[in-house]
């Protein structure tokens, strides 16, 4: 028992410094490399298994001491490995000028795979070593790495995220203690308390300031702190993020984007607010009275407000508090800000108590702390307004790495969503950063007039109208037909502050391109198009992905087309390196090398130990059970957590709620699985009765979870999380059978390949996260489920055929 | 170096009016330097078509791009120009070749330190630097004939826009500080209204067939 609770615990530590390892990277580099360099990191699973294969004869009968040491050195080569890799000067946004920097990336690979390595290496060796039954084991790694999901959301909440690698490496410290606890000898016990007391002390010992983080000089939050009389007011870290408040006296922020150039005034000195010590909002002392907030009314953001009076409002993405102050400043009756990041808007309330009227404590503002698409679906009244203004930095937005990060905001979906909760005659005005070529502003149009066909508008390009300063575009999108005095004051606040129409109902070609000039009036062409007839083969034969994105495909942000992709090279060294969308390309190359390193890992017991691998057809479909097992479980689980966060109205809820329910009851269908096979006939086999199980659940799910997450959306939160997990249940349960019972079946026939199918598995693992996100751009969750069921079936197809001739359970 | 920006200069007719940087501008580019404007290591790579590191966070621009801003401004001889984001004093210097004076401000004193004492080693007398706030501009410079904003903004400060003269001309290169994507040029005309140009540094049709 002592032995599972150290498999478990380590596996705890293994998940929770997987999640971390994310956040980390994400703050001190940028988070399209993050994912890149985990993954391959993850691939230690993989080597894990090809390391105990070759080593199995030695490291079985040592089993605790190899055990407690790989579990030590994965608590050391945690926090040592992230401090030599914060040591190597890798900027990733050098890395198509400078050769070295590709070096630099490669080098971070080996060093976050060790960890990985030393850790699963432990895990595999159990299954190798212990008497205890497989699916025991497996089910103490799955339970354990649940709660190593949940504790570390946890342990990001209460810590920053430097200090949570000491807690993972103290748990790994702990697995090898309780390693020794289980043993005979009173000298593995002795070092066995003794490595516990060292983990209880650890809290005292441990130092605090290193390996800390060293944030990319490159990053804003660095290049601010370079400017003098800069102070950090306060701090805050959650799993979504890490923010930083910032007072600059000497040099104050000013931070008004798509401010007019006829504006007289620009805004009031503001407080920075830092989030990953990239993505910048500012928080407005609103106390300067109204001359210092009229900057607000010169935005494109603005335009709304010429067109309602005294308006209900729903700002989706409240940030530092600009949209409210602009809501209030022109009259708002009402304010409804809603804000995903818990931690941002704590900062922001303490940055506003400084200021003498703080904007949250008035009696019209109520701030909401949800994803905003699901605070949406779950509300019955309806807005005058609803606004989302720009909710990614500058920076960010241009340089699109971020683009295949999931979001229900701008999907078809939200959009009629938002279009049921405006009152008639209201207002949709989403407001985004100009892109050259333009992409998302007509993503946008093009989603919204979609939206307006499925609700049915009379005729929806009258509904739509679009401006444009010098480096943001304001979309408004009315739920009934603009007026000739509406159309009228949206020319007339565009023309007073020099913004550009880019449509506009009845609009002459000739008022486009007057004010920010381009060589053509691309915008107006655009949009032109996707209002007419020829709206299909305009999108076919645009240069960026400008089709709309569903909540089935949720990737609003990617615009990468393969057609575009040798213009864009070719441009790199003339400047025209920001143009490239980076991350279908980034994934698509993350995608390849897990699968070449992959393939390589599991080759290799082939070529070092060619005479003892049984080199037959038995050996082939072992790999392929454990290969679609490895990538069907993570389809169907990654999948999932999509489907769950609109319904549980959190990303991060949705992650801890779906990954830990998971993972707890596919251990739990682990432990059971052996005993299961046991209880059944014997023409009726576990593995295709589990799969038979799965299948009819998922595609039952596929059907029954949009209607019943529609009917119970508005639930109180404990129903819906309850609801969650009784869903997951039964599909878990049977997703935690197949793996255990074919390696049961591994061990009775094939003892020395059990390693070998664990780094299959492992290697399948890192390779179906990627694949899972590919598919989905391209084809959609559904899908992705759908060939997850496949998967399964080919697994039970390959077992059926394994041993034929042997007599071996399962 | 000069070859590569003027075939990038070709390359680009809707940004580069007729196909070509003004002479006076390579001109100016032959005569500054580069390499006293890099940081010691990186010398080898001073003269090649990319943009350097310089500390802080900051990098030298890639030639072509300050070739590119330069020609955009119309620089004359008899020119006062201010440059919001000194960084390592290269713009500044090749400025400094075409007008009469170049006022620049840059917020990090480490960096204005050095980029002065290069400007004065390098007999710069025309180019006067200052630590501090770019936002309000530099009045007792100014007005200006070309404003050249190399520090990211959210947006054009109302005070260069007053500060910048009837006829002038002002460049505001947007991207991370490794790729200039667009170009946006600020031009008032003289009865005081502002027109502005979206440039991207490259050629690229978004639409495969031009829109009917």
């Amino acid at each position: 028992m002592t032995r599972l609770l150290a498999i478990a615990v380590l596996s705890a530590a293994i998940l929770g410094y997987e999640v971390l390892l994310v956040r980390l990277l994400a703050i001190v580099q940028w988070h399209h490399f993050a994912a890149m360099v985990i993954s391959i990191a993850l691939l230690g699973f993989g080597a894990s298994g090809t390391a105990v294969y070759l080593l199995q004869d030695w490291a079985k009968p040592r089993f605790a001491a190899v055990f407690a040491g790989c579990a030590l050195a994965f608590a050391s080569t945690a926090v040592v490995c992230f401090a030599l890799a914060q040591a190597l000067p890798f900027n990733p946004l050098a890395l198509l000028w400078e050769a070295r920097q590709l070096v630099y990336l490669l080098a971070l690979y080996p060093l976050f795979l060790l960890p990985f390595l030393f850790g699963a290496t432990a895990i595999a060796l159990a299954f190798v070593s212990l008497e205890t039954a497989v699916g025991r084991v497996y089910g103490a790694n799955l339970l354990g790495s649940g709660a190593g999901a949940l504790g570390i959301l946890g342990a990001l909440t209460l810590l920053p995220p430097d200090a949570c690698l000491w807690v993972i490496a103290g748990l790994g410290a702990a697995a090898a203690g309780l390693t020794g606890l289980a043993e005979r000898t009173a000298r593995a016990r002795r070092l066995g308390l003794g490595m516990l007391a060292v983990v209880v002390a650890l809290p005292l010992s441990a130092p605090t300031s290193w390996p800390g983080l060293r944030v990319s000089e490159y990053k804003g939050l660095s290049k601010t702190l370079d400017i003098p009389d800069v102070e950090i007011l306060a701090e805050g870290s959650s799993p979504l993020s890490f923010v930083t408040l910032v007072q600059s006296p000497s040099v104050p922020f000013r931070h008004a984007p798509g401010l007019s150039l006829a504006a007289v005034g620009g805004p009031p000195p503001q407080l920075g607010l830092f989030t990953d010590g990239g993505g910048f909002s500012a928080v407005t002392d609103p106390s300067g009275g109204p001359d210092s907030l009229a900057y607000l009314g010169d935005m494109t953001s603005a335009l709304p407000y010429s067109l309602l009076e005294r308006p209900r409002v729903l700002l989706l993405g409240a940030g530092g508090g600009d949209g409210v102050l602009q809501a209030l400043r022109h009259g708002a009756a009402e304010v409804d800000a809603v804000e995903l990041d818990a931690v941002l808007a704590a900062l922001v309330r303490g940055a506003e108590r400084r200021f003498s009227a703080p904007i949250y404590d008035r009696p019209a503002v109520r701030l909401h702390i949800a994803e905003a698409r699901a605070f949406v679906a779950r509300q019955r009244q309806r807005w005058d307004l609803i606004q989302i203004p720009l909710l990614d930095s500058f920076g960010a937005a241009l340089a699109g790495g971020q683009s295949l990060a999931e979001s229900h905001t701008y999907t078809l979906e939200a959009f009629e969503d938002y279009l049921g909760h405006l009152s008639p005659g209201g207002l949709l005005a989403v407001t985004r950063w100009l892109k050259l070529p333009p992409r998302d502003s007509l993503k946008l149009f093009a989603t919204a007039l979609t939206a307006l066909e499925r609700s049915a508008i009379a005729v929806p390009p009258r509904s739509l109208a679009m401006i444009r300063g010098w480096n943001t575009t304001t979309l408004l999108v009315k739920n009934g037909a603009l007026t000739p005095d509406e159309i009228a004051a949206i020319r007339d606040f565009a023309a007073r502050r020099w913004f550009d129409l880019v449509y506009l109902p009845g609009m002459d070609a000739a008022e486009a391109n007057r004010w920010t000039l381009l060589e053509a009036p691309l915008f107006h062409d655009a949009a032109r198009a996707l209002a007419g007839p020829e709206r299909a083969d305009f999108i076919a034969g645009y240069k960026f992905d400008i089709a709309p994105a569903s909540d089935d495909r949720p990737y609003f942000s990617d615009f990468f087309t393969w057609r575009a992709l040798p213009d864009l090279l070719q441009l790199v060294g003339q400047g025209g390196a920001g143009l490239l969308e980076w991350g279908y390309p980034l994934l698509l190359a993350t995608l390849l090398q897990a699968v070449l390193l992959g393939g390589l890992l599991i080759l290799l017991p082939l070529c070092l130990k060619r005479s003892a691998f049984p080199r037959d057809a038995e050996s082939l479909r072992v790999a392929g059970y454990f290969l679609a097992l490895g990538l069907a479980f993570l389809f169907v689980e990654i999948a999932f957590i999509q489907r769950f966060v609109l319904f549980l109205g959190h990303p991060l809820t949705a992650l801890a709620v779906v990954l830990a329910g998971f993972l707890v009851f596919a251990g739990l269908g682990s432990a059971f699985a052996e005993r299961l096979a046991g209880a059944l006939p014997r023409r009726l086999r576990a593995v295709d009765l589990a799969v038979a199980a799965i299948a009819a659940t998922a595609l039952c799910y596929l059907w029954l979870l949009p209607l019943l997450f529609d009917r119970l959306i508005a639930a109180p939160d404990a129903v819906k999380i309850g609801l969650s997990l009784l869903l997951i249940a039964p599909l878990a349960v049977f997703m935690g059978m197949p793996f255990p019972l074919g390696l049961a079946r591994v061990r009775a026939a094939r003892p020395r390949l059990v390693p070998w199918a664990w780094g299959v598995n492992g290697c399948a693992s890192v390779v179906s996260a990627l694949l899972a996100k590919m598919l989905a751009v391209h084809l959609g969750f559904a899908i992705v489920v759908a060939i997850a069921i496949g998967l399964y079936a080919v697994a039970a197809l390959a077992l059926r055929r394994s041993f034929a001739g042997e007599t071996v359970p399962g | 170096m000069l070859e590569v920006v003027a075939l990038y200069a070709e390359r680009t007719p809707h940004a580069v009016s007729g196909g070509a940087i003004d002479a006076s501008v390579m001109e100016a580019m032959t005569r500054v330097p580069r390499h006293a404007f890099v940081p010691e290591a990186l010398r080898d790579k001073a003269y090649a078509d990319r943009p350097l590191p310089i500390g802080y966070g900051q990098t030298i621009s890639q030639p072509f791009i300050v070739a590119l801003m330069t020609h955009l401004l119309e620089a004359e001889a008899d020119d006062v120009m201010l440059e919001i984001g000194t960084g390592s004093g290269y713009q500044a210097a090749v400025l400094g070749e075409l007008v009469r004076k170049v006022c620049t401000i840059e917020i990090v004193p480490g960096l204005a330190e050095r980029a002065s004492g290069r400007l004065q080693a390098l007999d710069y007398a025309n180019v006067e630097t200052r630590v501090g706030d770019g936002y309000d501009g530099w009045e007792d410079c100014g007005p200006f004939d070309g404003i050249v904003i190399t520090a990211a903004a959210s947006h054009v400060p109302p005070p260069l826009v007053r500060q910048l003269k009837p006829g002038g001309r002002m460049v505001i290169p947007v991207g991370d500080p490794f790729t200039t994507q667009q170009l946006t040029l600020v031009v008032k005309r003289p009865d005081g209204g502002v027109t502005t140009r979206q440039l991207l540094p490259v050629r690229f049709v978004p639409f495969t067939r031009r829109p009917s």
